[in-house]
């Protein structure tokens, strides 16, 4: 009965949202979005204060925003301080992780399986080719899709391939905590700089520089790098609560 | 009409919140939802034919015609914050396990 009344609500849900997006002049069909009239053209263009003009792929300088990923140039630079605040709710929940899980006396849990010689010997090989690539990612945020967060979770996903190859690993954890609060601590005293020197919170102090290379953008590859060692090193951090238990 | 598939699935998500039974279900419940939501969003800003909103050496102009990328953003944050919830459910839910060695709530408080 009570499955009954769910299924009932949620269709009943579904179909007052279907009707009342449909035929809905305010809400475009789908792939027939008019971007020129959104907020968002302003964004592509880097025209929030004054118009630059066309902006061509390494050639365009001194934008109001660098990077040539324009979705960086949203979550970095015009929404920085809305990703400050992303940033601090994921510190949160691996606090609370942490508390929950966490306590002095651990030990790692124990795997169902003994690894052998060969899969901790190439789980290593390749725990340095992904934690690489989550670095590239990391610091070519600004160019290339992906960015800090795709980089840190790229980073903490190394570190779980290491953990469920090797049932005596176990990660230097207070490490990655100086990394974690050093990493956020930057981010602020960033934006604090931007309102010392600067004019506002998070101000890009840096030159942009020229739109496309990897040198470019002042300070937004500096906060994704950030960025991406902060979530890298809390989500392994995360991985590692689960992974270990109170020792008996 | 792929926007309503996202709809579908959110409607999925909820119906599964509403009538499983067991922590690790509602979890993924909840991360069913999440993720219809999170299309739905991004389906909001496509553009037929048009490009990824990065400038590239092939794509070098601002003239030429880009997808919504405001959407984009809001879903990466959206994401992060889903990560950050399921982490911490999971870790209620081992706690949870620990204590009363069930997952399912009804089975819960016997002992």
């Amino acid at each position: 009965m009570k499955n009954f009344l769910a299924l009932v609500f949620t269709l009943f849900l579904g179909f007052m949202i279907i009707t009342a997006l449909s035929n809905n002049e305010a809400f475009p069909k789908y792939g027939e979005a008019d971007v020129s009239t959104r907020v968002s053209q302003k964004y592509l263009d880097r025209s929030v204060n004054g118009n630059p003009g066309e902006i061509i792929f390494r050639e365009a300088t001194n934008l109001e925003s660098g990077p040539a990923n324009t979705v960086t140039a949203i979550v970095a630079d015009y929404r920085s301080f809305d990703t400050l605040g992303e940033v601090t709710v994921l510190f949160i929940s691996s606090l609370g992780v942490a508390l929950l899980l966490g306590s002095t006396k651990q030990r790692r849990m124990e795997l169902d399986f003994h690894p052998n010689f060969m899969l901790k010997v190439g789980s290593r090989a390749l725990f340095g080719i992904i934690l690489m690539t989550g670095i590239y990612i990391s610091i070519h945020g600004h160019l290339t899709p992906g960015g800090g967060f795709p980089g840190g979770t790229m980073i903490a996903s190394s570190m779980l391939l290491l953990y469920l190859a090797d049932d005596e690993f176990r990660a230097k954890i207070k490490g990655f905590k100086i990394l974690e609060s050093a990493a956020g601590s930057a981010y602020v005293i960033i934006g604090l700089l931007g309102l010392l020197i600067g004019s506002y919170f998070l101000e890009n102090l840096l030159n942009n520089g020229v739109l496309g290379y990897l040198f470019s953008a002042g300070m937004i590859p500096i906060i994704y790098v950030l960025i991406g060692l902060k979530v890298g090193s809390e989500i392994s951090g995360v991985i590692d609560n689960f992974l270990t238990e109170e020792s008996v | 009409m792929l926007q309503y598939a996202a709809i579908v699935l959110l409607m999925l998500g909820l119906y599964g919140l509403l009538t499983q039974r067991n922590i690790i279900k509602i979890i993924i419940s909840l991360n069913i939802l999440e993720i219809g939501l999170n299309l739905f969003i991004v389906s909001v800003g496509f553009v037929d034919g048009g490009l990824a909103p990065i400038f590239t050496s092939v794509n070098n102009s601002s003239n030429l015609v880009f997808v919504d990328p405001l959407p984009q953003a809001l879903v990466l944050t959206a994401i992060v914050i889903g990560v950050g919830t399921t982490a911490l459910g999971l870790a209620l839910a081992k706690n949870i396990y620990q204590k009363y060695g069930t997952f399912e709530i009804d089975e819960m408080g016997e002992e």
